[in-house]
């Protein structure tokens, strides 16, 4: 195919000012990721630049047939991996034509909560760490794993290497150099418990950003297992038994966690979440339940406990942080296929502005 | 194969001044597409200055074996993505030694419309929106389908992402980007309902161009799925059953429609369009009565209808136009196969120079 190559490699800006924008959006499961692409007239680096533009919503389960049309509003740029050159990947969210966010939109809702003043003086940092399976495509059974068998029980194959130990890094690899390369700030990668999942981790990022590049960084994702003719998932307990499931750790500190004496805020922010465990438990992602079992590194979703180092409680403080007497702590609870717009904006709303 | 690219790829800049035309013509079908080379000492921009050539008419249908030549004429040049450097695509139409155009010519008519002076005034401008699907070579079933069986039903496909969801986009990404260095008006790409469906768009374009350019963009198509060993199909409704067909959107505006008070220019215009809907339909390409069903986004082949923002209308209006006042319209209705050359020129002499 390297005369495909060829073309899909052209570097157009030989030839003309124009580029390609890939505007993407989330579709009506509020979990599937869409996009199209349009020709503009020559580099954009500013989104309020970006034309608004508009999508066949009846086809995404987010419109009628007879009022189909949704507005997207571009809200964040990155660099496009695959086109190269000046195109971009347009983050978007979906409106109404009259201007109301669509009811699948939770990016409006967490764009309001990190513009109140009392969000932005506390500069909320995140650290998201994606977790994911890789699945062969025709039979949805993980890749690399025997189609009506198993591979040897879970040990060998956290951070391993080996042909017998390590299924997918193709895949994981070109993910990390393209979204580096796209401009989202992924801060590293590891082969998770179970073989065929993978874990990359996005931050620290500040705000609303934090769902941004996430969402982005799942796009690219799913691009190259698409290249690879490997299926993408984000379920929580891809297989039941004794193989781990699949979160979506979120890292978490604010400005005031982050100075001196900052520990009791972090105490203090980790009460109210605990306050809150059920509510929070409810927007933590669909399935849930079959992942936080208090087995296999998770707690149990019922019951709401924190601790030093601790990787069965459902918030966790690392030793630095206790040393230091400041820094972040992780909340372990959200599953993988967690919305991020919804957690990051939810754990920031209990913890600075909530008065229980 | 990376010897016989290395030679595809030569460029010959660096040893002769001589470049090579490849003649495109439309065949005795009217919707297979024809080509070939010839060479030429130096570079040419100008259409008028390439020699008209000929070919075998008895082998294409266009003429007896005993009186077989068939004149071509140059039209439109564009870059050739696949030999590049100062080499050419040149559309041509076709004509008889004695310089009549011969049946299977629709562009001689179009252009007379095009140059009427009152369709001159009103500057028509057309953007399509070229649906095709991809079939697989040895069988005559869509590209990546199970063979003897189907995919999951539509859905997860519209703008899809990922390998379970999206069919083909290598052919489609090179696409884009082939017809930008060519110097196709090429606005945009998605994926489509059925999956192993797509859709590109060309346009704005003006009067007799945007058939030319729609042209070429389906022949650059056709060679890019010959290099890929997938077949093209613009059949308007490839599988029977709950799956969307293909077809080609037309939309369109005049002067006075992107002027103020546009508005009412498009509401007569559609109104003319509809007391002539069945002479339309008779040329907008064969086999559309079993896509036009009034499902699937389609409105009924025998009815005419148009509304804002409805894909089950035969014409839709969008609804930035009906909000300024002013814009463009849709027409829904020509088939995947349509000819642009008939369709363009067919909805500018409805709407400009006929009188009911």
């Amino acid at each position: 195919m390297s005369l495909l190559n060829d073309l899909i490699n052209l570097d157009l800006s030989d030839t003309t000012e124009k580029i390609i924008a890939e505007y993407i959006w989330i579709g009506g499961s509020g979990m599937d990721l869409r996009s199209k692409a349009r020709t503009l007239p020559g580099p954009v680096s500013d989104p309020s630049k970006l034309p608004k533009w508009n999508y066949d919503g009846s086809s995404t389960n987010q419109a009628p047939g007879d009022d189909s049309e949704v507005i997207l509003y571009p809200q964040a740029i990155f660099k496009d991996p695959f086109r190269k050159g000046n195109n971009i990947l347009v983050m978007c969210d979906a409106y109404t034509p009259a201007g109301e966010p669509i009811p699948t939109n939770k990016r409006f809702n967490a764009a309001k909560i990190f513009s109140h003043p009392d969000v932005v003086a506390e500069e909320p940092w995140y650290g998201i760490e994606q977790e994911y399976t890789l699945l062969q495509k025709d039979t949805k059974w993980p890749l690399g794993w025997p189609v009506g068998g198993f591979p040897g029980p879970q040990g060998p194959y956290y951070c391993g290497v080996g042909a017998d130990k390590s299924f997918g890094r193709d895949i994981v690899d070109s993910h990390y150099k393209a979204c580096l390369y796209a401009g989202v700030n992924i801060s590293g990668i590891n082969g998770e418990v179970m073989p065929g999942q993978w874990e990359f981790q996005v931050g620290p990022t500040v705000g609303i950003s934090s769902g941004d590049q996430i969402w982005i960084a799942r796009y690219i994702l799913e691009r190259i297992t698409e290249i690879a003719g490997v299926v993408l998932s984000f379920d929580p307990k891809p297989i039941p038994g004794d193989w781990n499931g699949a979160g979506a750790h979120t890292n978490y500190s604010t400005k005031s966690m982050r100075n001196d004496g900052g520990i009791d805020v972090i105490k203090k922010a980790i009460e109210k979440l605990g306050l809150r465990h059920k509510e929070h438990i409810a927007a933590y992602g669909e399935g849930n339940e079959r992942r936080l079992t208090g087995r296999h590194e998770t707690a149990d979703i019922n019951t709401f406990s924190w601790g030093v180092a601790n990787r069965g409680a459902s918030i966790r403080v690392g030793r630095d942080t206790e040393k230091d007497g400041k820094g972040y702590f992780e909340d372990r609870r959200p599953a993988s296929n967690m919305d991020p717009y919804v957690v990051t904006s939810m754990i920031a709303e209990t913890t600075i502005l909530w008065k229980p």
